[in-house]
């Protein structure tokens, strides 16, 4: 017999990362508007975009100085292990016709994490539809409601909203360092933004380091049973999600 | 109207990623090497971010207020504080830093 939906621990885990992370976008919306988009710009992102760490770096280039083409490349890059986790989510939920493409919209590293945490089929798809609908509703939400708010507050500076997308940078990087080799591309990564940005235009040191960041990745490649801490499905609430893990130290 | 245009390619690129992982045969990105570089780009590309919105303005290098939100949110981190929690601080860094002078 089935459980319930009210029982379903796929459905719970689902809706508390739900409101975790919807509550987010408000960081979004306010930093989206101080990078200078408007609020229906910063919405269209949300709704159509919607990957946090897309949406993240978007704004981050424009924010910088940098071109919306540099922008772009930088949110079309981070979306990359999107296509991963589609994969695998199409392995476990095979969805068909016009749900294939809602789940595709859906597809963001929380919905993966809530789905591949449950071990029975149903609550792997309970879990990443509740996840997935619940912060694509809240996130939006949030995102009007930080980018009206943000619009309303005057000199972003004033406010240390500099600051605070650094450290939303920092909070987005931080649970993929588990391991020493992510650690090394991470610094690796940092130095070659740093050497780059007096002699390119602003938003390419990013793309440069994407590139040093792809080439670590494959040709560094080792056959392994695992991906030494680097696959990209890191899991963002290991406290909520059960989820068997080991400790990278 | 340059900037709408961008926005409306990077979330058409983006939702054609999503869809792409469930439209191509399962080995394709299967592949373990693929995996491992759609992870070091996640990390790379974070990582790059976070030190661009630390030290750059436009082309140059620039040590300011942005320095102590970078700390006080690793610290955040350290403490396993909450992502709105951890953007607050960075924000109150910052703010604080300015408010004693800084740039």
């Amino acid at each position: 017999m089935p459980t319930s939906i009210r029982q379903s621990p796929g459905a719970r885990v689902g809706l508390s990362i739900a409101v975790a992370t919807g509550l987010y976008g408000v960081s979004f919306g306010a930093l989206s508007v101080a990078s200078g988009l408007t609020v229906w710009q910063t919405q269209a992102l949300s709704l159509l975009l919607f990957s946090g760490g897309s949406q993240f770096a978007f704004i981050g280039v424009i924010a910088g100085g940098g071109t919306p083409v540099a922008a772009a490349s930088a949110a079309a890059l981070l979306g990359i292990r999107n296509a991963v986790y589609g994969m695998q989510l199409n392995v476990l939920l095979h969805p068909r016709g016009w749900r294939r493409l809602a789940a595709a919209q859906v597809t963001i590293d929380e919905s993966l994490a809530t789905s591949t945490g449950q071990t029975d089929p149903l609550e792997q798809r309970r879990g990443f539809w509740v996840a997935g609908i619940g912060i694509f509703v809240l996130w939006n939400l949030f995102t009007l409601i930080g980018s009206l708010a943000g619009d309303a507050l005057g000199d972003p500076k004033r406010w240390g909203l500099d600051g605070a997308a650094v450290a939303a940078f920092l909070a987005l990087l931080w649970p993929r360092l588990r391991s020493r080799d992510a650690g090394a591309i991470a610094a690796a990564c940092a130095l070659a933004t740093i050497l780059a940005v007096p002699f390119v235009p602003p938003g390419v040191p990013i793309l440069v380091a994407a590139v040093v960041a792809a080439a670590v990745g494959w040709f560094g490649y080792r056959a392994g049973p695992d991906g030494e801490g680097l696959e990209p499905d890191i899991d963002p609430y290991p406290d909520t999600v059960q989820t068997e893990r080991t400790d990278p130290s | 109207m340059t900037l709408w245009f961008w926005i409306v390619v990077a979330c058409v690129v983006g939702f054609l990623t999503k869809l792409l992982g469930y439209l191509v045969p399962r080995k394709w990105l299967a592949n373990a090497r693929v995996a491992r570089v759609a992870g070091t780009l996640t990390i790379g590309l974070l990582a790059s971010l976070t030190v661009a919105n630390t030290v750059a303005t436009g082309q140059q290098l620039v040590l300011d207020a942005r320095l102590g939100a970078l700390v006080a949110a690793a610290v955040a981190l350290w403490l396993k504080a909450p992502f709105l929690v951890v953007v607050i601080v960075g924000a109150a860094a910052a703010a604080g830093l300015r408010l004693l002078g800084l740039p």
